[in-house]
């Protein structure tokens, strides 16, 4: 199933980098948004995917907001 | 029927599982994720063998030597319930699934704890945070409060006074935290601290736009306006699970013999689910290897 996953991430949160990881881990390609790097993103992920807080994930139209594996595996059908 | 099986892949759960491992038991490693509270650690500096380590780093290789043996682990999976059987025990997971083993070691860890004030669960993720180091950049030049008195407080506020345009810092009690951070904060002009202050709720609908405080002295209440919430009182026992069948001690922790047994036969605990000592890396990892060298032993017995 062609899907694009995007994730919106902190340099610091360890939450990012295990949810990067299970990615990865699972063969699912992604695109990475740095928030701090860029405003525009944060301001994309703020009211595009009313999350305020990462790692957000955003595929086929849902928002994961934090990384919970189990929600995620079931999302992505895993 | 599994021999043992461990809760929780921390520094705990994890050195148990590589104990248990090398005695040949038939184990399996349950978890809802690999680390545990290491993963929040930036550097650590103080497990020996590595001189500076990011937390998240350590516990990959934690992992990677867990994965070196025939072990069954399942991540993803949260625990919510433990029973005695007449054969041992049984797990059963929040999606319904179960497990069976003669044996369980208990590594489920803490987590940070929340208010418990109206709106605080509602707006997780939308400006209600427990992971400073996470969402902190997202509230750059804007009002937040910290909620705490302690350590975490006090370095949570020490990297936000830098990129917020202003921070009230509301403590329930006098700063519990190290001097030196304290004084850190008294030059900053962006923050405003109320200490003895209580937090009676967070309003918002779809973000956090302001909170509700007390002053404990002369009862007034009153409200900030704030669109970040950091929480940072401390951390709490993952221990519900086995609350119904096994001794804690009044913080909720499990309490242990220093063979790391529980108040049940054949149910272990190890690590800072325990009330042993010190929460620190080097210590659980201790902790989770007598605990699975203790549980290999009482199999042992048992087969006898």
């Amino acid at each position: 199933m062609a899907r694009e996953v995007k994730i919106y991430t902190t340099p610091n949160c360890p939450y990012c980098k295990m949810a990067k990881k299970f990615l990865a881990d699972n063969g699912i390609e992604y695109q990475e948004f740095n928030i701090v790097e860029d405003k525009a993103v944060r301001e994309e992920m703020k009211n595009r995917c009313n999350s305020l807080a990462v790692p957000t994930i955003c595929f086929n139209g849902e928002v994961l907001i934090g990384f919970n594996e189990a929600e995620l595996r079931e999302k992505l059908g895993l | 029927m599994y021999e043992l099986i461990i809760i929780g892949a921390g520094p705990a759960g994890m050195t148990a599982a590589v104990y248990a491992a090398r005695k040949k038991l038939n184990a399996l490693l349950i978890s809802s994720d690999i680390g545990g509270q290491v993963l929040w650690t930036a550097g650590v500096e103080n497990y020996m063998g590595y001189q500076l380590i990011e937390g998240s780093e350590l516990m990959s290789k934690f992992e990677e030597q867990v994965k070196l043996f025939p072990i069954d682990i399942k991540t993803g999976e949260r625990v919510n319930s433990l029973s005695q059987t007449n054969k041992g025990f049984k797990v059963q997971t929040v999606k319904g699934e179960s497990y069976q083993a003669r044996a369980v070691i208990i590594a489920t860890g803490k987590r940070p704890r929340q208010l418990n004030v109206p709106g605080e669960e509602k707006l997780k993720g939308k400006g209600v945070t427990y992971c400073a180091t996470c969402d902190g950049p997202l509230f750059a030049g804007e009002n937040v409060a910290i909620i705490g008195g302690g350590n975490s407080a006090l370095e949570t506020a020490e990297n936000m006074v830098k990129i917020a345009k202003h921070i009230h810092l509301v403590s329930l009690t006098p700063f519990t935290g190290d001097q030196i951070l304290i004084d850190k904060l008294t030059g900053a002009s962006n923050i405003t601290v109320l200490l003895e202050h209580e937090v009676l709720e967070i309003k918002g609908e779809n973000r956090v736009k302001r909170i509700k405080i007390r002053d404990l002295k002369n009862k007034q209440e009153r409200e900030l306006d704030v669109s970040g919430v950091f929480i940072e009182i401390g951390l709490i026992p993952n221990s519900t699970p086995v609350k119904e069948i096994v001794q804690l001690n009044r913080l909720g922790e499990i309490e242990v013999s220093c063979a790391n047994e529980t108040s049940v036969l054949g149910l272990f605990a190890a690590g800072d689910v325990t009330n042993v000592p010190e929460k620190q890396i080097v210590v659980a990892a201790g902790e989770g290897a007598k605990a699975a060298l203790q549980a290999h032993r009482y199999l042992q017995r048992l087969s006898r």
